[in-house]
């Protein structure tokens, strides 16, 4: 009885210590980043594996995501008889909402995963022990440019998977349900502004891979050395990512669009 | 055994430039379990110093002292005339320059070609031209013999061919003192017999101070000048192979231990009540 009400009582300390841990990690990262700037073809080899690689799932999800909002924001919109507008709502909601959130959901299962697996392996076969050993610092060696490289590659395939939503869009609208193609786009430019629309979605897609990379490079790197460990920091990864994705985007909602 | 003296610090005991890593009453204390008790050790230098014990006794933690990885929770670590825990984090790195150390399983970098992972400590450290980085590695890896497997990957490499290329590493930075974890773990007759020339040939040739941390005690006794015999975190028995073998026939402990003996002051079974008492008793005794 007592100790289920100290665990109870500990759990939210707990939490503020996690918390802290990761914001000293993410403290430690960013002292990190300038010499990790210093090796370009290092980040480069980053980018490539955290986010090139992420492209197609992007495209095809974008793409789905495009024709279903097409489908169902035309069939909503013809019983108002407002299927002009059809552009511009898919290309608001998009951009606004479900590029940067869908785009970081897809980004943690893909690269998050992928990324918390590889720290773990690295701790568990000792790899980071080793690089401390030879005086090589494995933050700035190795967890520095793999973030750097998430939070430049967030953004751009959150622009990709707009652009390809768009494209879904378009293409029911227009190819399938006989939209005049000019009535499309001239809503859609009419109704898209650059700041407030584009930029903020952007802004938000930097949060989101801030946040699923740190995740993912934190529980990585904090794995327990054994199997379990590394199955539990690779799931960790996704299910925190998310979480945080979700929460986050509701409080940048609130605040970006007032 | 002898006991180094403790007063006074460093410069007690042999001469202080040929000795290569001293602990002075060094404990380890992890998760409230003392690991390591009130530790005397002297690794001379230029010389092979087996540092051997049972599973479990703190002999890798032993290691991580070395390295710099734990700080002692008492007592002191002097690595080549330096308090490793005083040291900030630029003095602490440019001290592990000159050490190079081989883990358990190598802790090959999985991403890098063989070749790659040798050269890592000279690309980091250094700004040897390429070519220069070239002739070191391949000469290195001549040394450890695996000269032709540069361009596999450590998934290709078998456990020996691992632990050798991790050797090579471990040296290429031509260190002064290496720190061999368990080196002979896991490995078949022929690839034990290759490492074990390597750590005597390396140290020989080029000059090393090496600390060798293991239980395979006929193999250290082939190979090393020094011995410390850890039990519990202990030392409880220390000298050259002659004074050892000495010391076993006046301690059953150490006897135990360097024979191989199943039963004796370390018991075969872990501490439990009556046989008795738990196959007739059952639940509610």
């Amino acid at each position: 009885m007592k100790s289920t009400l100290s665990e109870i009582g500990s759990s939210p300390f707990q939490a503020v210590a996690t918390l802290g841990a990761v914001g000293l990690f993410l403290v430690r990262i960013l002292g990190a980043i300038p010499r990790a700037l210093a090796r370009p073809r290092a980040l480069v080899e980053q980018i490539f594996v955290v986010g090139a690689v992420s492209t197609n799932l992007i495209l095809v999800g974008g793409l789905f995501v495009g024709l279903v909002m097409g489908l169902q924001f035309y069939t909503a919109l013809a019983r108002f008889g407002a299927t002009s507008a059809l552009g511009g709502l898919v290309a608001l909601s998009l951009l606004r909402e479900l590029s940067p959130v869908v785009t970081a959901l897809l980004y943690a299962g893909r690269a998050g995963t992928s990324l918390a697996s590889e720290l773990g392996l690295m701790r568990a076969t000792e790899q980071f022990k080793a690089m401390e050993v030879m005086a090589v610092d494995p933050v700035e060696r190795v967890v520095a440019p793999r973030f750097l490289a998430g939070v430049i590659s967030v953004p751009l395939l959150t622009a990709l998977f707009s652009a390809v939503g768009i494209l879904g869009g378009y293409l029911i609208g227009v190819r399938l349900m006989g939209l005049d193609p000019g009535v499309f786009w001239n809503n859609l430019r009419a109704s898209v502004r650059f700041r407030q629309d584009f930029l903020n979605g952007e802004f938000k897609a930097l949060v989101f891979g801030i946040l699923c990379t740190l995740v993912a490079l934190y529980e990585g790197y904090h794995s327990d050395p054994t199997a379990e460990g590394l199955g539990r920091a690779t799931t960790r990864s996704v299910v925190i990512a998310s979480l945080a994705v979700l929460s986050c985007d509701y409080l940048m909602t609130a605040f970006l669009y007032r | 055994m002898t006991k180094t003296p403790r007063a006074g610090g460093p410069p007690s005991g042999p001469a202080n430039d040929e000795v290569a890593v001293r602990l002075i009453g060094a404990s380890l204390r992890r998760g409230g379990r003392e690991i390591l008790r009130d530790l005397d050790l002297v690794v001379p230098r230029g010389r092979i110093t087996a540092v051997m014990g049972p599973s479990g006794t703190g002999k890798t933690s032993l290691l991580s002292l070395v390295s710099g990885e734990l700080a002692p929770s008492k007592g002191q670590v002097f690595v080549e005339g330096q308090d490793i825990n005083t040291l900030d984090r630029r003095r602490l790195y440019a001290l592990r320059r000159r050490m190079g150390m081989l883990f358990q399983e190598g802790a090959l970098f999985t991403d890098l070609s063989v070749f790659d992972n040798v050269a890592f400590p000279l690309r980091e450290h250094t700004r040897l031209p390429e070519a220069l980085v070239r002739v070191i590695v391949l000469l290195k890896l001549e040394a450890v013999g695996l000269r032709g497997a540069a361009d596999l990957y450590p998934s290709e490499l078998s456990g020996g061919m691992a632990r050798r290329a991790a050797l090579a590493r471990a040296v290429v930075m031509d260190p002064a003192v290496v720190l061999y974890d368990e080196p002979l773990t896991g490995l078949d007759p022929i690839s034990m017999g290759v490492i074990l020339r390597l750590i005597r040939d390396l140290n020989h040739t080029l000059g090393l101070t090496s600390v060798v941390v293991s239980h395979d005690v006929q193999e250290m006794l082939s190979v090393a000048d020094h011995f410390y015999v850890l039990a519990d975190g202990r030392l409880i028995a220390q000298g050259d192979r002659e004074s050892l073998r000495a010391q076993a026939a006046a301690s059953p402990w150490v006897r135990q231990f360097l024979e191989g003996e199943a039963d004796g002051p370390v018991p075969f079974h872990y501490p439990a009540r009556p046989l008795w008492d738990d196959l007739l008793g059952g639940e509610a005794a």
